[in-house]
């Protein structure tokens, strides 16, 4: 018995997410007073493999075959089954991060295992072995219960944060065998903005909504961003009026977050789009409509016209910053 | 060319979530039902991708009769016939199971479905039946283009976007921006009354997952606002009260 914690790579480099989910293996490990090994697939440098240690991992699979250089769902799910085989693990741990949302079901149906994805905390083990998790958008949690042998958690990003647990990690090559019926998909291209921080997985964000009269106005939303190092995002009528693209609504039938800190300016608040951001710690709402609904779930609120305040928090946070 | 399309049965968005029998129970009272909005943004990539007589569309929902109102929403926005496997849906490995078998020996080009349903989020169905058939999934997509054999899909990823290529049969998780959801006009409503609506039995496989509890967020305290004026008060509040910058 032993706890396997697949550490996604993007260009060779971990991301704070990984650690995070190392960190929330670590402690389902030690709850179940047993090691922890981690798999990564693809080409990343023994340093940063080593890294992994510092978060609680003992062991580190590596696996460099070729045909795995990028991501091929299938072919993951089968490597990082039979490392789960391979280092008798019942438990595998990934991100919730879009690569793992494809994966965990593909590794819960090899391992014959419950899956309780989005999840939130610490399993509970009095007994029984459940993990709480998001539904209903947000709006609910659900208190799972895996009944399987196998079990396989994919943990929200931002709600366990990274612990440091330092361990000497060993590094060990990992043969895996490759079914040429696992490589079915191809990829062409990759196209990442890499000067922007990333929503899924941001700390803080900036969105905005229809407050913001038009596309031409994000100009300030950006700033702000880039002076707190936020992500930004928008509503739904936002991004169906294509002003800003779709990978940045939130909300219900968007993508759900829970950063940090979700500053709020010039969304009412509708029930879907609360529901995408409602686990957010910290909540700042300005709207200049008082009655805004947002204000009743907001942290902190302030009633006024986004394009007077927002340039007057610009300045202030440059002020902060010195 | 033959589409699969799964469809599942989920409380409208603007319901308002409450739990009965201590937390253990989804509160049904009042709540209205509707096709799960990403469910609907797949069937719509569907029948566009089938226009013009270029294929047929089968949805697919594991469920009781009372879901049949969402099954027939289905046909009238533009499926051509529907089946129902007759269960209570347990939990995602179950009904993805009842959605492989049905689908093992017919000879769809692709299965799609939502990238999630919006009650339990899982976005579980669709890699799991990819699983169970041994076929490739690709989940959370933005695009998805078909020239007859081989499928060229946009899939989201943090920070960007990655184009894959599959060619023969897979399965898809359909996001904001696969299609524009499609609205049933008169006709579609009319039609969906008499196209094949065929119920079929469950295969029997135990689910590994139950829901022993619900919990709601807990409750904010009061919101504190800061004067229009005093601004910049904000980020000291933010900085040494909340601590977040």
């Amino acid at each position: 018995m032993s706890v396997l914690v697949y550490v996604e790579q993007a260009e060779g480099k971990f991301k704070k997410s990984v650690f995070e989910a190392v960190s929330y293996a670590k402690a389902i490990a030690d709850q179940q007073s047993t090691n922890l090994s981690a798999i990564s697939i693809g080409d990343v440098a023994e340093s940063e493999l080593k890294e992994l240690g510092k978060y609680g991992a003992s062991k580190v699979l590596n696996v460099s075959a070729d045909q795995l250089k990028t991501f091929v769902n299938q072919a993951y799910a089968s490597v990082i089954a039979a490392a789960a085989s391979k280092e008798s693990a019942d438990i595998v741990v990934l991100s919730n991060s879009f690569s793992g949302k494809g994966l965990a079901p593909r590794i819960a149906v090899k391992l014959e295992a419950g899956l309780a994805d989005g999840a939130v905390e610490l399993p509970s083990t009095d007994g029984k072995f459940s993990v709480k998790k998001t539904a209903f958008s947000g709006k609910a949690f659900a208190i799972t219960e895996l009944t399987s042998a196998n079990k396989v958690i994919a943990l929200n990003p931002n709600a366990f944060g990274v612990k440091e647990n330092a361990t000497d990690a060993s590094i060990e090559n990992f043969a895996a065998d490759i079914k040429q019926s696992d490589l079915g998909t191809v990829i062409k291209d990759i196209v990442r903005a890499t000067d922007k921080v990333s929503l899924p997985d941001a700390e803080l964000v900036v969105s905005a909504g229809r407050g913001l009269k038009g596309p031409e106005n994000w100009g300030m939303i950006e700033e702000l961003a880039g002076l707190l190092g936020a992500a930004t995002a928008c509503s739904k009528p936002v991004s169906d009026a294509d002003w800003r693209p779709h990978s940045e609504h939130v909300g219900q039938t968007g993508i759900a977050i829970s950063p940090n800190l979700y500053i709020a300016i010039g969304i009412s608040g509708a029930i879907q789009h609360l529901a995408g951001v409602s686990s957010s710690k910290v909540i700042v709402v300005i709207n200049k409509d008082p009655e805004a609904p947002f204000f009743k779930v907001a942290d902190y609120g302030i009633v006024g016209d986004a394009f007077e305040v927002v340039p007057k928090l610009i300045e202030a946070l440059k002020a902060h910053k010195g | 060319m033959k589409i699969l399309v799964c469809i599942s049965n989920v409380p409208d968005t603007t319901t308002k979530i409450t739990f009965t029998n201590d937390n253990t129970e989804f509160n049904t009272a009042g709540v209205q039902y509707i096709v799960n909005p990403y469910d609907e943004i797949a069937l719509s990539r569907a029948i566009e991708l089938t226009e013009g007589g270029k294929g047929t569309i089968t949805v697919i929902n594991v469920g009781e009769a009372g879901n049949d109102p969402t099954v027939r929403k289905a046909l009238a926005i533009g499926a051509d016939e529907a089946v129902r496997v007759n269960a209570a849906p347990r939990d995602a490995y179950f009904v993805a199971k009842q959605i492989a078998e049905y689908a093992r020996d017919k000879d769809y080009a692709m299965i799609l479905t939502g990238r999630e349903s919006i009650d339990y989020n899982g976005n579980q169905v669709a890699a799991m039946v990819g699983e169970f058939l041994d076929i490739p999934s690709i989940s959370i997509i933005k695009k998805l283009d078909f020239d007859g054999t081989s499928a060229t899909i946009e899939r989201e990823i943090e920070g960007g976007k990655e184009v894959v290529t599959v060619s023969g049969k897979f399965v898809a998780s359909c996001a904001e921006g696969v299609a524009e959801p499609k609205i049933p006009n008169m006709r579609g409503i009319m039609s969906a009354r008499t196209k094949p609506l065929t119920v079929i039995e469950a295969v029997a496989i135990d689910a590994v997952t139950k829901v022993a509890k619900y919990e709601t967020p807990a409750p904010r305290g009061a919101v504190k606002l800061v004067p229009a004026d005093q601004t910049e008060s904000l980020i000291g509040l933010l900085h040494s009260e909340a601590k977040v910058i």
